[in-house]
């Protein structure tokens, strides 16, 4: 035993201590991983002896391989057994050690505890001492329970070493181990107002930690603390003493005006003036400060001292604090514009940045110009990119907010963006062309100006473009071209730009924006077209043709799938055009049809407007993922399996693929077996997909019928001419409108603006929609247009053109409305001051049975008499996904002067309709209509109807009842109506091929019938518009005056009919597969036109 | 306050303390990143910065920088003091101070580190009471010779 520590002593002498580790680390720099490798060797090495100061030795020099990063978990025993050493040197170490390198997870710490806990009793104030600032460290969930209660002894030590060390850790036990809390609150309570300064600040350390997680246990507390915020000399405890009252004065607001002032003090005090704290020890000295601080604006004055200050640490909080303020008092902080502007100067980067943040709330319409000016001056001199981002980010924010408040000249602003494209390797591009796209488009007035600075821009692209790294920027020529190429009419010499677009350069463009110019080029060869075909010289037009013919081949050949596709199309579209030109036809105008149509900007929240149909849940699949060739022929087949759709919406089962073969094996051999299975046909699916607008509205995949855009149907030529008669007829109207506009123009800003259908901008009515806000009579520009485009048209500006014409069938449609309800003899007046409320339809795919309900006439008890107080409008629409359900949209608008409220809406259920109730309601309870209506704001409710036979119409009696409320009245009201459930509106409309279309007829399920219109005047394709509109049905086939025409109910009937027409005979013979259902159709066509 | 590291220009670190429990890994992750970041800026710059969620405060003397992060609600000045005074504590006890000392004695600053701050919260406001709890626990200590390689720059006169 004796040799073995006089070998321990020896070994000792060679052993390398701390400083040798240190110091060998340094002189091996170059093979330093190998040299700790051997240390770490040695260590282990001395780790196996049993002297323990050789332990502790080579634990320390641990310690400091761990923070160099090295691992030492493997000794966490170790550390252990030097904890345990009875000499405080060791334990020292051990201890150091330990909370250096142990944490939660280490497993040895469970071992520990019952050393700590000797530890902690030791006589020796040192080692209790040494142990309270590991445990600090380490200390667990575990730890925390076995010891609270010792800890908690200590709290009482005669010794104030410990005692503040002992209320600190109280801290962390707590957070570990929340039991411990209540019994040890007293005892910290007590340490308040220890005799100890040290003691008494740990513990307002403590409680003030405690405080600001659960402020409302710690009000009792005020008091003393208040006490302690006057005697206290120690700026630490009166730092925490503040933050407590921070924290507590929301639920005091007594305690509110002292706690800002005495913080700003406090806050300040050791910085601007040491004395200032020794002066606010004395209560007087207080009070008279209390006076001075007084206000928040007298607080941002004192911030401005801090900013005005030479320290940069000083400035920066200065901000820091005023942006803040600046969120609830933007008033008070703007009159300090000018030292932030100053603040932009500043040499640190950091504080430039927090003025820059500050910048956004101080900008006005009057200073928006100059801000921004000096902002520029900045870009230009910004050295590193970063900054410069920042820069171009906010300059791009501060114009941009709010809609464009602060901006009352667009030409400026314009420019600006222009200017800012000349920054060399910004990172955001887009973010300015998407500036550029929305200004263009929602501000009308700014278009010519901003389609000549693109052109100059698209002329210089080579600046943009010219180096690779400038790569970013090049999105702004995504903007130019498109602007150019859309507002084409306000280019002063197109045939330039068109040159410059075709540039060979511009095939080193990413593939997104070669996309944009090609197709853009095809809208600016329209136009030039246009000019040039009015010349006498026709050489003109074909040398164009010419140039692009040259030209376009250059794209053709692109990598990129997009452009080449483009590409190829317009190469041979104008390759046709030049045959054409060659036999002198003039095609400008045919050319120009190409691109027709205006877009129009829509309301963000418009989508969101439409409310999601009940059961429809948005985030599950559809169609199972996987199945993507499968989805595409399986809608076409649902058409007439009505079974499957049901089981196939909500599933979103993984699906393997045998599952996926036996399917698709299935599938196949129903296809075979089915009729109207028709490989042949095009995919009406894909049609679809590509119309930005109907895609991604969720409900166009739910109501599987799409009367938008039937494909095959040849009615848009005849929608030209409704469309050309109701725009006369609007403008006859327009008179009348703009007076009634400018009276309800209030009441309309609230209005709900009604999906996608708002586009259309001729109707004044709708006018009132989009342009919600009119710029100041300063401003250049007329007015802004504050909703972009719902469409988002810039980004797909090959889509738009067909959205355009989605456009024009639904402004078709609307126009049909109003002609149907015109005669449908139904006050039609007020259908046209109401043309936006009415519009339900959801992206065309609503089938809706207009029945303007009760008149003021059928409301007896309104004693509201003269402007009627209530309206309704209602569509009816058959449910695809369940044959026994029709969901009734209503729309309710307040016509009178008072508050509506607290609407119950109920209808009589008859044996075959039933209204769908809650859960547990009675069947004859009412429906509470989720929202009340102020004066003249309208809102849409929708019902559920159960619905059992659809083979007969049927007429349903209802009441509203609602509440009146004047400002000093409230009076129950009722308003009585009928629901007309037409056959026609469980009718969807459904495509149908001619193949599939003569297979239904040869099938002979279907059982015939007939009817005859006399005197019907109207064109044949107006006819078959109307039987189109108000009765879903679509033409299968068109052969001169004689048309099929195919149409499906919700319970899976087939209609078809066979219209023909003779000296304003109309004939219609038709077959379904119910007769009393096609008897009652019939009916109802007949009744329509009866009402012409 | 959640943690304090101690680095040199080099990026080499000096000292660490986190009063969080975190893995080994995450400390090193957290440090470098946070090192990087600092050594990134500017010597006229201002000593706060906001980084991930929490507030960083730092301030550099003679070749060293002293850093500590501090939670959103935490006071940046009163930081700065903490680190003036740390230094201050150092200089005291090894008698001006230089980087080469808490090198080679780190164990001794985190002693007095451990006095001076416990579980991240100000423990002893008192420089001449923090000492003296050092200098008794020292005594305790067996006596160890030293090695000081002296005098490089000291880091009090250096605070920039």
């Amino acid at each position: 035993m004796a040799l073995k520590i006089v070998k321990g002593s020896i070994d000792r002498m060679f052993d390398k201590n701390l400083q040798d580790l240190v110091r060998g680390i340094r002189n091996h720099k170059e093979d330093e991983a190998k040299y700790i490798s051997t240390c770490i060797d040695e260590i282990k090495q001395e780790l196996k002896q049993d002297n323990i100061a050789v332990k502790a030795n080579a634990v320390c020099k641990l310690t400091y391989l761990q923070m160099l990063g090295y691992d030492v978990s493997w000794a966490a025993f170790n550390i252990v057994e030097v904890m345990s050493s009875s000499k405080f040197t060791y334990k020292r170490i051990g201890y150091l050690a330990a909370s250096q390198c142990f944490h939660e997870s280490t497993d040895v710490i469970m071992l520990t505890t019952n050393q700590i806990r000797k530890d902690l009793s030791s006589p020796n104030q040192y080692d209790t001492g040494v142990a309270l600032t590991g445990l600090s460290c380490f200390v667990t969930p575990d730890l925390a329970r076995d010891l609270a209660n010792d800890i908690m002894t200590l709290m009482s030590h005669t010794k104030p070493y410990i005692r503040k060390k002992a209320v600190l850790i109280m801290y962390k036990v707590f957070l570990k181990y929340p039991e411990s809390l209540r019994p040890a609150f007293p005892r910290l309570k007590e340490k308040l107002e220890d005799p100890d300064p040290g003691v008494q600040s740990a513990a307002v350390n403590v409680i003030c930690e405690l405080a600001r997680r659960n402020p409302k246990n710690y009000l009792s507390l005020a008091p003393l603390f208040f006490k302690l915020m006057t005697s206290s000399t120690n700026n630490w405890v009166l730092i925490k003493i503040i933050k407590l009252f921070g924290a507590l004065t929301p639920l005091e607001p007594r305690l509110c005006h002292s706690t800002s002032q005495m913080s700003f003090l406090f806050f300040l005090s050791p910085w601007l003036s040491p004395s200032s704290l020794s002066t606010s020890n004395s209560t007087s000295a207080m009070s008279l400060l209390y006076e001075c601080v007084n206000t928040v604006i007298l607080c941002v004055q004192k911030l401005r001292i801090l900013i005005e200050d030479s320290d940069q640490n000083l400035k920066y909080l200065g901000l820091l604090a005023m942006s803040k303020i600046l969120k609830t008092h933007p008033k008070s902080v703007q009159s300090h514009k000018d030292l932030i502007l100053q603040c932009l100067d500043d040499k640190d980067e950091s504080i430039r940045l927090r003025a820059l943040d500050l910048l956004y709330g101080m900008v006005s319409k009057k200073n928006l110009m100059e801000i921004v000016k000096k902002l520029m001056l900045h870009v230009d001199k910004a050295e590193g990119t970063t900054y410069r981002d920042e820069l171009l980010t906010k300059i791009i924010d501060i114009c941009s907010q709010s809609n464009y408040q602060y901006i009352t000249n667009f030409e400026w602003y314009i420019s600006i963006l222009v200017e800012l494209t000349r920054l060399e390797g910004t990172r955001h591009g887009h973010l300015i062309a998407s500036q550029m796209l929305d200004v263009a488009i929602r501000v009308k007035a700014i278009r010519e100006f901003a389609v000549a600075q693109m052109a100059t821009l698209l002329d210089n692209a080579h600046l943009l473009t010219g180096n690779t790294q400038r790569n970013g920027i090049c999105e702004v020529l995504y903007a130019a071209a498109w602007i150019c190429g859309e507002f084409s009419e306000h280019l002063e010499n197109p045939m330039q730009t068109l040159e410059a677009m075709l540039r060979p350069k511009v095939a080193t463009l990413p593939g997104h924006i070669q996309a944009v110019y090609v197709q853009n080029a095809a809208k600016l060869f329209a136009t030039v077209l246009r000019s040039q075909e009015g010349n006498t010289d026709r050489t003109a037009a074909q040398e164009t043709s010419q140039l692009m013919i040259d030209r376009l081949p250059l794209f053709v050949q692109s990598a990129n799938l997009e452009v080449q596709e483009r590409a190829s199309c317009i190469l041979q579209l104008v390759k046709y055009i030049q045959k054409l030109q060659q036999k002198d036809v003039e095609v400008a105008e045919e050319v120009n049809a190409l691109f027709a149509g205006e877009l129009n900007p829509v309301a963000p929240k418009a989508q969101k407007k439409v409310p999601v149909p009940e059961g429809l849940d948005l985030d599950a699949w559809i169609n199972e993922p996987p199945s993507e060739s499968e989805s595409e022929d399986e809608k076409p087949r649902t058409m007439f399996t009505r079974e499957e759709t049901k089981h196939s919406r909500p599933r979103h089962t993984e699906v393997d693929e045998k599952e996926l073969a036996k399917r698709r094996e299935v599938r196949k051999q129903e296809q075979a077996s089915n009729p109207f299975y028709i490989k042949s046909s095009p995919s009406s699916q894909k049609v679809y997909q590509e119309a930005p607008g109907v895609d991604h509205i969720p409900v166009v995949q739910i109501d599987l019928s799409v009367p938008l855009k039937v494909p095959g149907l040849p009615m848009s030529d005849q929608y030209v001419k409704l469309e050309e008669e109701r725009r006369q007829k609007d403008r006859a109207d327009k008179k009348k409108k703009e007076k009634k506009k400018r009276k309800e123009k209030g009441g309309r800003r609230g209005k709900r603006d009604s999906g996608p259908e708002s586009e259309e901008d001729i109707t004044p009515a709708h006018m009132v929609d989009i342009v919600t806000e009119e710029m100041p009579p300063t401003a250049i520009c007329r007015s802004v247009s504050l909703v972009p485009p719902l469409n988002s048209p810039p980004c797909v500006p090959s889509t738009c053109q067909k959205s355009s014409k989605h456009k024009k069938k639904k402004q078709k449609k609307e126009k049909e409305e109003k002609d149907k309800k015109k005669k449908k003899k139904h006050h039609h007046h007020r259908h046209h001051s109401d043309g936006a409320g009415e519009e339900s339809v959801q992206n065309g795919t609503v089938e809706e049975e207009e029945e303007p309900l009760p008149t003021i006439s059928d409301a007896p008890t309104c004693s509201l008499a003269s402007p009627p107080p209530f309206r309704q409008v209602c569509d009816i629409q058959g449910n695809l996904q369940d044959g026994s359900q029709v969901v009734v949209s209503l729309i309710f608008e307040n016509k009178c002067d008072s508050f509506l409220k607290a609407m119950e809406f109920n209808v009589l259920d008859s044996l075959n309709s039933r209204l769908q109730r809650p859960d547990g309601a009675g069947p004859h309870d009412g429906l509470t209509v989720p929202f009340q209506l102020p004066p003249g704001v309208s809102n849409e409710a929708r019902f559920v109807f159960t619905v059992k036979s659809i083979v007969m119409p049927q007429k349903l009696k209802g009441t509203l009842a609602f509440i009146v409320k004047n400002e000093d009245s409230s009076t129950h009201e009722k308003l009585d109506f009928k629901l007309h459930f037409t056959c026609t509106s469980y009718l969807i409309t459904t495509p149908c091929y001619s193949d599939a279309f003569a297979k239904l007829l040869e099938s002979g399920d279907l059982k015939a019938s007939s009817v005859k219109l006399e005197g019907v005047v109207m064109p044949f394709p107006h006819l078959l518009a109307r039987i189109c509109f108000h009765h879903h049905f679509s033409v299968v086939e068109r052969i001169d005056s004689c048309a099929s025409m195919y149409s499906r109910s919700i319970q899976g009937h087939h209609v078809c009919l066979l219209v023909k027409t003779a000296d304003q005979t109309v004939s219609i013979d038709a077959k379904c597969d119910e007769p009393s259902l096609l008897s009652n159709v019939l009916d109802e066509i007949k009744l329509t036109f009866s009402q012409c | 306050m959640r943690f304090m590291l101690l680095f040199s220009r080099q990026g080499k670190l000096r000292l660490q303390k986190w009063y969080v429990p975190l893995g080994d890994q995450e400390k090193r992750r957290l440090g470098r990143e946070l090192v990087q970041t600092i050594l990134g800026r500017k010597a006229k710059m201002c000593s706060f910065l906001e980084w991930r969620d929490l507030k960083v405060v730092y301030k550099r003397y003679a070749s060293l920088y002293f850093c500590c992060a501090i939670e959103e609600q935490d006071n940046e000045l009163i930081t700065l003091e903490v680190i003036h005074r740390y230094v201050e504590l150092l200089d005291k006890y090894f008698g001006s101070v230089c980087e080469l000392d808490i090198i080679f004695n780190f164990e001794k600053a985190y002693f007095i580190l451990d006095e001076f701050l416990l579980g991240g919260e100000a423990q002893e406001t008192s420089k001449k009471s923090v000492l003296k709890a050092i200098e008794q626990a020292d005594q305790l200590q067996e006596v160890r010779a030293v090695y000081l390689p002296r005098p490089l720059i000291p880091l009090i006169s250096q605070a920039f």
